[in-house]
């Protein structure tokens, strides 16, 4: 629950001391006017801390009040792409998209920066999103058949998004539930009327926004029976409503689909059949061309047909009909556009209808338009399209001039202006997932230089891309330009490292990264066939990124460290390999370096049972513009690398596997020294454990996979009917199994003390490096320190040559300083605090930065975070001075810790570092440096979402992410200066009437941020309540484990069949 | 006025004591020392008590507890350490009264009956302890496992269950915590003070209520260098009877009683014990382990110093050792000073932390 600190206000008896704080914070304010030195601030911190001394320990108001202005925790924005979606909308006056899904979120989406966020108290699936024509409101079917009306209403200047209304339609007492079931909804141009088409062939009418039915409008399937000619009475039995369509351009006219194939247009106004079309085939789908003269109508055979209407002849024949990918059987087309264009045939634009042998498991999209042809191939299921056209009326054509697809995992636009009809890159919903993500790294504050680079390459990637401007820009941002640049950094399954711009709303691809090409895999060649190897019919063309299958899980990226001043990039990954990568503006060619670190040195008698190390490819490789490698290092055994630090200053790096840690000097090219942190008697440890956990993620993987193909060419989602109720079967019958099993084992937890023979102690957990007073109190030192899982920490000194000789002497490395925690717990932190007890910073950041250096003068501390405990010792003698038990204290233990400025919202230049801290409870903490006082405490993560907790990654200004589905990054704020999050503005009397985009030649969703930004001054400082805020990990979603068992046990079925 | 008696060739001294102002042992130990002039001579010192058992004087209260039955004299009775005769201490009783001087005096005396010999309570290692017998209901007993320094394993597993409470709505089941298992040999079945079934109440002054069965093992694995449980055992009929107190001992005594003991009255243990953190160890380049000593408090430490004198005055208050049940009365007697104290700790725990240098 996302809490406002302001709201609990000091309360009167506090008057005093709240006077008391008043000038203290004056006196911030004085000092920071005169000198900002960050020794003046922290001594007057000191001075505050021993004030505080004075007043009742816990309860000061001074230290609340600022705490106040320093923390605050908000669920602001979340990015990439909704996980399982099931529902697409488009307003063409608002220009806005929505996006529904089977949690029952409704995601809005505009111009970039604009989105909205709605959830249904309900937990059911959106099974469809209407827009009321002409206003800021949608109406969204859920697949409990019941209706909700929201509308973006505005309040302070910003709207938001809201659910006012719902309602459920109830069919007379004892009627069936198919008769009030509603299969399409219509909303009528006249603003105030839902038409519903149902199962049972009704047509029921209900105003808005109350939601009356109004039951003298109901066009019961009686009614038409009695309006149509006596053979067309006798051939067809009514059923299902399939279609429910406004005349185009009289809207007392509604056309009626029915599903054994019967097409009818209504008179609304004298209730009558105006005429009827009888088709042989069970309808699909309707299209009704612009002018009101044609229908198009498709059909469960996989062929399309067009009517002329006309009121006075009935047709028993349509004018034409084709099966554009017979003659073979072919499955049906599901949904059909038909659009008329200026220059030109109309366009076809149909889902489905492919050759039911040979392609009938391929999620199609074709578009016919003059003799250019393509059936575009997604790489998931596609649950709905639309076209983007010429949104006035009374305008002669559609002119088209884009298709948005939403397939299951990606959203794909396609520029139907351009001739190739080249994809557009959006702004935003980006596939994060397109390959799983292993890890995460974010970079704050990015020196502009180095982020113009990363774009420069990253814009070569996406040279196939359209030039057209983002053409869903509904809506304008109000939020102000981002504080500054950062960059999210993912690695990937498939060996890839993906660049995003995490500075605003829009989590946009900058760059992406492919480790694959150092390394030899046997699928290259094949994969290159499968590309080509197309056949020309049908016109086939792949589209969209999503790619989750990896062909080498050993490629999986684990560790990644990018230092933001000098460009170096060091990248790790599942095979014990270790990559340093440089940027280079252009491509080159040439060999990476390959060196093997053996990290059990001299133990002896170990046999490793896990995978073999990658094979290098030997000779010059060639790379593209971008951050390209140049050293391999390849750790032996070959066990997934598990910490990774990099020191650009000294050019060193420094890597951990479950065996020990090594140190390499990336500029000479030469190990510097290996330690092996192994315990003797740790034969788990030896023999490659965690490629059980693969395993388990590769069987998911496989039943996510069977799970796609087991739902190849699904109707339209329905709750009831046959295939529904095979599926509760399935859990219910998993159910008993999984309640079995609890009985046999009932759920208990050894009680013991950790000990040095456990497991997994080796386990290196994380690696620092620092220039601090490591062996006396006079001379400070490069040192390297390494913490592992059996709560070790180790510190070698190091001597690394002047920058003139650095090529010409060795670096030098000896161990300093063994500690080990009497606790054992695994070491998850090191960090040094200078004399200011301020965190030491980056490497190269004092060169960039002169205020940043740090204080070398009073003595450093060493702070190391275990588990369960935060401790502070002096350096350089190593004695306690600090701690803070977690563990003991509330059972719960630390799983990410970072350290975050944390900046005033109300005093300019006021800001403190402090921890930031995730437990595996999911409670998120901010523990104060360096009294290691716990300041606040907020639920984000719920405990039982291990991949969320796992995922979390702090940024250095207190914000964070973290995966609330494969596909998605929740972002947070514990700060309260830092906060990105949308604001924006819909008004729907302002609806634009250019009817498509201009093709400019810059990259469309820059420019629309940059018009955004301008147009973002007013209303700043207002507060701005928090959203509601909606989380469905992935492994957490009951439905989600349950339809993973269903399909698993419907897959037993298909292997029987 | 106590008098005492040396036995290095029956050495004997008389001197005078006031008895309202008794002094610290270690003062006691000193006179006494100089008094038979024997500085550097290590001895234990023990005294008959009214019923003319010789009980030993090592500590504070014990000393007291010697003067104050002086009537007027206090016999005293010191003996070198390395040849001290600790069957003397404890054995006895009213029947073998005559028997102490005797046997104190010669020593060869008891060479035709060998005792078992039984070291000093001082040597022993303490292995398990209930505690806080004084301010828990009578249906609870927290129980303390000394792991530090002993190999053996704590020994037990937990598991999810549920009991059942007496609210103001009537019996209720609520989730527990309970004892699953007691491995053979393990600490926890060697003291005897902890059974399958007992239900787990508190770890280590923290309650778990509402606490997940991994939370609790992870606060049991990070305080499992000294644990502390609060049991309801599963067996009620060993539970210690006291006639202080009266009210609600009804056997049956509910969670909410708990809940209101440990309210008012701070647990007389330190929850952030000093044992198990004082031997971090450090292996500086000389390779040589060392535990890592404790950092001079500076000036930047300052605000955690208050806190430090509350946890050292608490530890001087709070230890009782094993024989807390025969301390039991009188530690009744300073319930208002530990509410005053718990008072200022919890105002130490809204803070947040218990830093200790």
């Amino acid at each position: 629950m996302p809490s406002n600190p302001r709201t609990q206000e000091a309360s009167g008896r506090h008057l005093s001391v709240g006077a008391f704080s008043r000038t203290l914070l004056d006196t911030f304010k004085a000092t920071v006017l005169t000198s900002s030195l960050s020794s003046t601030l922290i001594g007057l911190q000191w001075a505050a801390a021993n004030m505080r001394r004075f007043l009742r320990p816990g309860h000061d108001p001074a230290r609340e009040r600022l705490k106040r202005d320093l923390f605050q925790f908000n669920k602001t924005v979340e990015h990439g792409f909704p996980h399982q979606p099931s529902a697409l909308g488009y307003s063409p006056s608002l220009r806005i998209l929505a996006i529904g899904t089977r949690s029952g979120a409704v995601k809005l989406y505009g111009a970039p920066g604009v989105e909205f966020m709605g959830l249904h108290r309900e937990n059911n699936a959106v099974v469809q999103i209407h827009f009321l024509p002409g206003q800021c409101k949608l109406a969204t079917l859920l697949d409990d058949n019941s209706l909700h009306l929201w509308s973006l209403k505005v309040r302070d200047g910003v709207s938001e998004l809201q659910e006012d209304e719902s309602f459920t339609l109830r069919g007379p007492p004892g009627a069936a539930p198919s008769a009030t079931q509603i299969t399409v909804v219509l909303p009528h141009s006249c603003q105030e009327l839902l038409y519903l088409g149902t199962e049972s062939g009704n047509v029921f009418v209900v105003q808005l926004p109350s939601f009356r039915v109004l039951e003298d409008q109901t066009i019961s399937s009686d009614a038409v029976l009695q309006g149509l000619p006596e053979e067309a009475r006798q051939r067809r039995v009514f059923e299902m409503v399939e279609a429910l369509q406004e005349h185009p351009r009289d809207s007392s006219q509604i056309l009626i689909g029915y599903s054994r194939g019967l097409v009818i247009i209504w008179d609304l106004q004298r209730s009558r059949v105006l005429c009827h079309f009888l088709s042989s085939q069970q309808l699909e789908n309707v299209s009704w061309q612009r002018d009101g003269r044609l229908i198009v109508t498709c059909h469960s055979d996989g062929s399309h047909c067009q009517w002329p209407v006309s009121s006075d002849t009935q047709q028993p024949e349509p004018l034409r009909s084709s099966m554009p990918y017979g003659p073979f059987p072919c499955k049906a087309i599901t949904k059909i556009f038909w659009l008329t264009t200026k220059k030109g045939l109309p366009f076809t634009i149909f889902q489905g209808g492919m050759p039911r042998a040979s392609y009938g498991d391929r999620h199609c999209i074709s578009v016919f338009h003059n003799s250019q042809q393509t059936a575009f191939d997604f790489t998931s299921r596609v649950i709905d399209f639309t076209v983007l056209a010429e949104v006035d009326p009374s305008a002669a054509f559609d002119n088209p001039y884009a298709l948005v697809v939403l397939a299951e995992e990606e959203l794909v636009v396609i520029d139907l202006q351009t001739a190739g009809w080249p994809q557009v890159q959006p702004p935003y919903l980006a596939s994060l997932h397109c390959s799983a993500i292993t890890c995460s790294h974010h970079v704050s504050n990015i020196p502009l230089k180095l982020w113009e680079r990363i774009i420069a390459a990253g814009s070569r990637q996406n040279a196939h891309f359209s030039a057209m401007k983002w053409p869903i820009d509904g809506g304008t941002t109000l939020a102000p330009p981002p504080p500054q640049r950062d960059l999210l950094l993912t690695g990937h399954e498939d060996g890839t490292v993906r660049f995003w711009d995490a500075s605003g709303v829009c989590l946009r691809l900058l760059f992406r990264l492919s480790t694959v090409r150092v390394f030899l895999t046997d699928t290259d060649a094949s994969e290159s066939l499968n590309a080509q190897g197309e056949e020309e019919w049908p016109p086939l063309r792949k589209v969209g990124s999503f790619d989750p299958y990896s062909d080498d899980p050993r490629l999986g990226i684990q560790k990644i460290f990018l230092c933001k001043y000098s460009g170096y990039l060091a990248v790790a990954g599942t095979a014990g390999q270790v990559l340093v990568l440089e940027l280079n503006d252009e491509a080159a060619e040439h060999t990476v370096e390959e060196v093997e670190v053996d990290l059990l040195q001299d133990q002896e008698g170990y046999r490793w049972k896990g995978h073999e190390r990658l094979a290098a490819r030997s000779g010059a490789v060639c790379f593209e513009p971008g951050f390209q490698p140049f050293v391999l290092v390849q750790c032996q055994p070959p066990a997934v690398v598990t910490s990774l630090a990099l020191h650009s200053e000294w050019r060193l790096v420094a890597f951990g596997t479950s065996h020990g840690f090594g140190l390499f000097d990336h500029h000479q090219r030469r190990q510097v020294f290996v330690k092996c942190t192994l315990h003797p008697s740790d034969q788990l440890a030896l023999e490659g454990p965690l490629s059980r956990v693969k395993s388990l993620k590769k069987s998911l993987r496989q039943s996510f996979r069977r799970m796609r193909h087991s739902r190849v060419s699904s109707r339209k989602c329905r709750p009831a009917g046959a295939p529904g109720e095979m599926q509760t079967a399935g859990i219910t019958k998993a159910e008993r199994t999984g309640l079995q099993n609890m009985e046999l084992a009932p759920v208990q937890r050894k009680i013991e003390a950790r000990s040095a023979e456990d497991s997994f102690t080796g386990f290196v957990r994380t690696l620092y490096f620092a220039d601090t007073y490591l062996r006396d109190s006079s001379r400070h030192c490069p040192s390297l320190w390494a913490g592992t899982n059996g709560g070790t920490v180790y510190a070698f000194s190091l001597r690394v040559p002047p920058a003139e000789r650095r090529m010409d002497e060795p670096v030098w490395a000896e161990q300093a300083k063994e500690i080990q925690l009497m606790h054992r717990a695994p070491v998850v932190g090191i960090l040094v605090l200078d004399g200011h007890s301020v965190p030491l910073p980056e490497p190269l950041e004092v060169a960039h930065d002169l205020s940043k250096s740090p204080d070398m003068q009073g003595s450093h501390q060493l702070l190391v975070v275990s588990e369960e405990q935060f401790k502070v010792f002096t350096l350089p003698k190593v004695s306690a001075k600090l701690k803070l038990k977690l563990t003991a204290l509330e059972g719960s233990r630390v799983r990410r810790v970072g350290v975050a400025h944390f900046g005033s919202c109300r005093v300019e230049d006021y800001g403190e570092h402090h921890l930031a801290v995730l437990t595996n409870l999911g409670d998120i903490q901010v523990v104060s440096l360096p009294l290691l006082k716990p300041q606040v405490r907020y639920s984000c993560i719920r405990r039982e979402d291990v991949s969320g907790i796992a995922s979390c990654v702090f940024t250095k200004y207190g914000q964070g992410f973290y995966l609330i589905s494969p596909s998605e990054f929740e972002r947070f704020s514990l700060s309260t200066k830092w906060l990105v999050e949308p604001r924006c503005l819909v008004d729907s009397s302002k609806t634009r009437n250019h009817s498509c985009p201009s093709n400019g030649n810059s990259m469309g969703p820059e420019k629309a941020v940059g018009r955004a930004r301008n147009s973002g001054s007013q209303s700043d400082g207002e507060e701005k309540k928090p959203g509601p805020v909606m989380e469905h990990a992935l492994l957490n979603d009951e439905r989600v484990l349950k339809e993973i068992q269903s399909t698993l046990e419907g897959d037993r079925g298909y292997g029987a069949s | 006025m106590p008098k005492s008696q040396g036995r290095f060739g029956a050495e004997f001294r008389r001197f005078s004591l006031e008895r309202s102002k008794p002094g610290k042992f270690e003062e006691f130990y000193g006179l006494l020392q100089h008094v038979h002039k024997i500085p550097n001579v290590d001895v234990l010192v023990g005294y008959a008590d009214i019923h003319g058992d010789l009980l030993p004087i090592n500590n504070d209260d014990n000393y007291h507890k010697a003067v104050s039955t002086a009537n007027p004299l206090l016999r005293i009775f010191i003996q070198k350490k390395e040849e001290a005769d600790y069957s003397a201490f404890g054995t006895d009783t009213l029947i073998k009264k005559k028997n102490v001087l005797t046997n104190v005096l010669r020593p060869d005396n008891h060479r035709k009956k060998p005792h078992i010999v039984i070291s000093m309570p001082q040597d022993f290692r303490p292995v398990s302890s209930i505690i806080d017998v004084d301010i828990l209901p009578e249906t609870h007993r927290r129980v303390r496992l000394y792991k530090y320094g002993t190999e053996k394993p704590l020994g037990f597993y937990i598991r999810d269950g549920s009991s059942v409470r007496v609210t103001p709505h009537g019996l209720e089941k609520v989730p527990g915590i309970f004892i699953s298992r007691l491995v053979p040999g393990g600490l926890a079945q060697s003291t005897g003070l902890l059974a399958v079934n007992d239900e787990v109440l508190e770890v280590n002054g923290i309650e778990v209520s509402g606490k997940s069965l991994d939370q609790v093992t992870d606060m049991m694995i990070a305080n499992s260098r000294n644990l502390i449980i609060t049991v309801r055992p599963a067996n009620q009929r060993n539970n210690v009877v006291r006639n202080s107190r009266t009210s609600g001992s009804s056997g049956q005594s509910t969670d909410n009683s708990l809940l209101s003991y440990s309210q008012q009255v701070e647990p007389s243990f330190e929850p952030e014990d000093e044992d198990s953190e004082e031997d971090d160890i450090i292996i500086e380049d000389n390779g040589v382990p060392q535990q890592i000593p404790k950092a001079v408090p500076d000036a930047e430490s300052l605000e955690s110093l208050t806190q430090i004198e509350l946890s050292f005055e608490s530890e001087q208050n709070g230890f009782i050792p094993s024989n807390d049940v025969s301390l039991a009365p009188i530690a009744s007697g300073t319930n208002t000073e530990f509410e005053a104290r718990a008072a200022d700790q919890k105002l130490l725990e809204e803070d947040g932390t218990i830093i200790t240098l």
